[in-house]
């Protein structure tokens, strides 16, 4: 639909190519370079290479606003007008290709005063209300005209005025002041490119011409507040944080997100102890750019619902204590409780920190029966004692080598946005092939729907189908299964079979690094926990074969574990941020910190450890979590070893020691024996493979915190009255059928 | 225009040559004219000196002299002026107490822009905003800290809409510290309280 042939690549994303070949993308050999003449310094490009890039590459910037480094080029703005000698008028440095010889001019008379001219003519419609503009600050229009502005307008037509557009309602994220827009398409170019929500467009012509939905409608999509951060002006701002702060008076901490499994790295911009909004920060091996609108809205959901004291239940009741006080009840419980009795079940948002102490702890009272919620297969197949079972091996990156792609039980669109927006790059730029076994869901790409039922892995095993065709023919494909559908008794005949045609596509590889079989955990503290030994699945303390006196909840908020499984008497402590459903059956409450407070580790879901750091403190009593245990452990009478951040650190390295590289990707080796511990089995899995986020309505709620913000509240609502919208084209499936 | 200035410079050389204009390499001055700051001198020595000296001494000539300067004051004007009941003139640009001021409708006029507050110099200001109910973009604190401030104007120079201003008021002396810390509602109703005066100083 989208696609981009292979040609007119060349000429748009000449910059890519570059990096692209490198990691063996391209097959011909790398064309010769060719000079030109910045400002009269010589510099060597890749042909194809846009003026604008050149430039880059000496240190020259162009002032620009519709050009950005990860859309298309559309060249309307004129803001990078430049002199290229015998060039009789100024070219559009964003849009020209470089070509040899070429002298280009960044800074004669000519170059500025066509700056000047089109800033004046941007100005001419553009309404002065800076003072009331959230963009004020950070505004890229507001910046170049310091520099080609001028200080009064000839245009001024004191009878019509400045032209007025009527502001669009699209959503409860984005905010809209049309007035201000200056027509840089930026917004629809993301919305078609890269979210795959045609939803945004342009009507009218010149003067006329306005940036809308079509209709009055929501921006239906899960990445929609990117367009926030790519708007040059303050046309699309954060509605939530709409007149909060400017941004020269917050703090900035660079920090990662755990709303997914992916690990976006973000910013968190705070002040006076108060997280005001998470923006993205660029990291391309994992979310380039862009992050979701779960992880940037999630804001308001971390001052709500929290815990801000210890507690403990008396008749009924919950009681505010002092900290005291509650380790004392809860290191007595610890002590008389026999060790088989005990037992700690882990959330999808706790930091591999917690995890490292909370295992200590209980290991020391001999306990071994330490469990995350989130479950996985441990059964057949290396299980989690090996970890290639459980990540994704061929890195989030991989995507964009790979040329066939098989998704299982997966809808990534919501399960891992930004990896989606990934793979509808691939799709779109590099010819992916997308298969998918579960319920046809929309992807924003076209797919080949295999089946619904697992069944449909025994059809690609045979070499069934069009789509085992195009697998078999791959030079680098990719099995990506989610974890949702491994979840239940038919996981692990799932993962195996699965693993059975990982292997068999496999032995075609000459790549050997390239493992093929790929896991998409779906919460973020899943892989640090399996990579430190807990037990993935809560299934023993459900089935009431063990009887559990004294259960430890570490921020479990999916109500895995009911009262109704494990009896009234048995004792429940719970440490967490959110007063949720794991708070509401706990004895003893221990507040805990969410992500923002605390500096802590996580291991996305391709094994990268990456780090969070505090921005704010952790509100009234609450404490970082590895603390609070490390203060029970004394208490209960068997210290654990460490009392700083670096001896926990220390001690994460002993555990695993790429739990502490930062930043970087542990590989995960013994792929063959996984295999070989994997039953083969010719029988076909008969199980509906239904991921558990279907459509938008299902994206913004998935943990504790996004269920105590008011604005994922107001998005769900939104999605579902959309849905009811009448006007609006039902999101059709996207099958190959109806593709092209 | 030219040959005027022409002239005059040549006027100017003329009356350097003859030294009567410093040259601009080295000043020299020449003084003539003394003035004698000392005590005076009470007799020069003669006969007729001696004689008035023991009049002015013997008849208390300076003293009665004294008395009627004093007698004379009596019937001017006098020069201090009578405060709290009398002021002195203020400019149009003093910088007083501070105001935040209304547009005629009664609608305030801060839009929470909060260039006041990056501008202070003494970080004086804090201000919190949020959507008001109607979407327009409102503050929820504006305090100033009195005893911070240090009167430079700097913050009624940044806005852009004639809020905060420094009215003319200088008198709001208080017994406590607290008084001087300044919220919205005070500065509102200083601003309500010293409208006519404001407008009539920023006109």
């Amino acid at each position: 639909m989208y696609r981009v042939p292979q040609l007119t690549r060349l000429a748009t994303t000449g910059a890519r190519i570059v990096t692209s070949s490198a990691r063996g993308q391209q097959t011909a050999a790398a064309p010769e370079k060719i000079e030109v003449f910045i400002d009269g310094k010589k510099v060597l490009v890749e042909p194809g290479m846009t003026i604008l890039q050149a430039c880059a590459l000496v240190g020259v910037d162009i002032p620009r606003f519709c050009y950005h480094d990860r859309l298309s080029i559309a060249g309307n703005c004129r803001m990078c007008l430049v002199e290229v000698e015998k060039s009789i008028k100024p070219v559009a440095s964003c849009a020209m290709p470089v070509m040899k010889g070429m002298r280009v001019k960044t800074d004669s008379p000519l170059t500025k005063k066509a700056r000047e001219g089109v800033m004046e003519f941007l100005l001419v419609n553009h309404p002065l209300d800076c003072p009331i503009c959230d963009q004020g600050g950070e505004c890229d229009l507001q910046d170049q005209s310091m520099g080609f502005g001028s200080d009064r307008g000839r245009h001024q037509n004191q009878y019509d005025g400045k032209r007025a557009v009527e502001d669009k309602n699209m959503g409860p994220l984005v905010k809209t002041s049309m007035n201000r827009c200056i027509q840089c398409t930026r917004c629809i170019r993301f919305a078609n490119e890269v979210a795959g929500v045609p939803d945004l467009g342009s009507t009218g012509r010149g003067n006329d011409m306005q940036i809308g939905t079509y209709v009055d409608k929501f921006f239906a999509s899960e990445l929609s507040g990117n367009v926030i951060d790519l708007c040059p002006v303050g046309a699309l701002t954060n509605k939530p944080y709409s007149f909060m702060a400017r941004p020269w008076e917050t703090r900035k901490t660079e920090s990662v997100d755990v709303m997914d499994a992916l690990g976006s790295n973000i910013v968190i911009s705070h002040r006076t102890g108060e997280v005001m909004r998470i923006i993205p920060r660029m990291n391309d091996d994992v979310n380039e750019e862009w992050i979701s609108d779960k992880t940037r809205f999630v804001t308001d959901g971390l001052k709500r619902q929290r815990l801000l004291a210890p507690m403990i239940k008396e008749g009924g009741q919950l009681k505010q204590v002092d900290w005291e006080e509650a380790l004392y009840v809860v290191a007595r419980k610890l002590r008389q409780t026999p060790a088989d009795q005990i037992a700690g079940v882990a959330g999808g948002l706790v930091d591999t920190e917690a995890l490292v102490a909370l295992k200590d702890l209980l290991n020391r009272f001999n306990c071994e029966n330490l469990y995350t919620e989130e479950s996985f297969p441990t059964v057949n197949g290396g299980g989690i004692d090996l970890r290639t079972n459980y990540i994704m091996n061929d890195r989030i990156m991989g995507v964009e080598d790979s040329d066939a792609l098989l998704l299982i039980g997966t809808n990534p669109r919501y399960e891992a946005p930004v990896f989606n927006a990934r793979i509808r790059k691939s799709f779109i730029h590099y010819n992916l092939d997308v298969g998918l076994i579960g319920s046809p869901v929309d992807l924003t790409y076209d797919y080949d729907h295999v089946g619904t039922n697992a069944k449909a892995l025994d059809d690609l095993l045979a070499g069934k189908g069009s789509f085992a065709e195009k697998l078999k023919s791959a030079k680098k494909p990719m099995v990506v299964v989610g974890a949702g559908v491994l979840q239940g008794p038919q996981g692990a005949a799932l993962l195996a079979k699965v693993h059975q045609l990982a292997d068999q596509l496999r032995s075609k590889q000459s790549d050997k690094s390239w493992k093929v079989v790929n896991v998409l955990q779906r919460v973020a503290g899943q892989v640090a926990a399996l990579d430190i030994g807990y037990k993935p699945s809560v299934e023993a303390l459900r089935d009431g074969k063990k009887s559990i006196k004294l259960l430890f909840l570490l921020g479990a908020d999916e109500a895995s574990v009911s009262r109704r499984d494990i009896g009234s008497d048995t004792f429940v402590v719970y440490q967490g941020h959110h007063g949720d459903a794991g708070a509401e059956i706990a004895d003893v409450i221990l507040p805990g910190a969410a992500y923002t407070e605390k500096e802590s580790t996580y291991v996305n879901t391709e094994g990268r450890s990456q780090k969070t750091l505090p921005a704010v403190q952790p509100p009234g009593l609450a404490r970082v979590d590895w603390k609070i245990l490390r203060a029970l452990s004394e208490i209960a009478g068997k210290a654990l070893p460490y009392s700083s951040i670096q001896e926990m650190r220390q001690r994460l390295a002993q555990v695993a020691p790429h739990l502490t590289r930062y930043g970087e990707v542990q590989e995960a080796n013994y792929l063959k024996q996984s295999m070989e511990l994997t039953e083969k089995s010719s029988s076909a899995v008969n199980a509906e493979l239904k991921p558990a986020q279907l459509e938008l309505a299902d994206f913004y709620m998935t943990n504790s915190i996004t269920r105590a913000s008011p604005t994922m509240a107001e998005c769900v609502r939104a999605a579902r009255k959309h849905q009811q919208n009448p006007h609006i084209e039902q999101p059709k499936r996207h099958t190959a059928a109806s593709a092209m | 225009m030219t040959s005027q200035l022409g002239k005059s410079r040549a006027a100017m050389e003329i009356l350097r040559r003859a030294r009567l204009l410093p040259s601009s390499s080295s000043v020299t001055q020449n003084r003539t004219i003394y003035k004698y700051v000392g005590e005076n001198v009470e007799s020069d020595g003669t006969l007729k000196g001696d004689t008035s000296r023991a009049f002015n001494q013997l008849f208390l000539v300076e003293l009665f002299r004294g008395m009627g300067v004093v007698a004379g004051h009596i019937f001017m004007e006098p020069a201090t002026i009578n405060y709290p009941f009398e002021k002195g003139p203020l400019g149009a640009r003093f910088r007083g107490e501070h105001a935040l001021r209304r547009y005629p409708s009664g609608e305030e006029r801060c839009i929470a822009c909060k260039l006041c507050e990056a501008i202070c110099p003494a970080q004086a200001i804090t201000i919190e905003a949020e959507p008001r109910p109607d979407g327009s973009r409102r503050t929820t604190r504006y305090d100033i800290d009195m005893t911070k401030c240090i009167y430079c104007g700097l913050c009624q120079e940044a806005c852009p809409v004639d809020a905060i201003v420094e009215g003319p008021n200088f008198e709001y002396s208080t017994e406590t510290h607290e008084e001087l810390l300044y919220n919205k509602e005070k500065l509102l109703s200083n601003g309500d309280r010293w409208e006519p005066e404001i407008a009539a100083n920023i006109q």
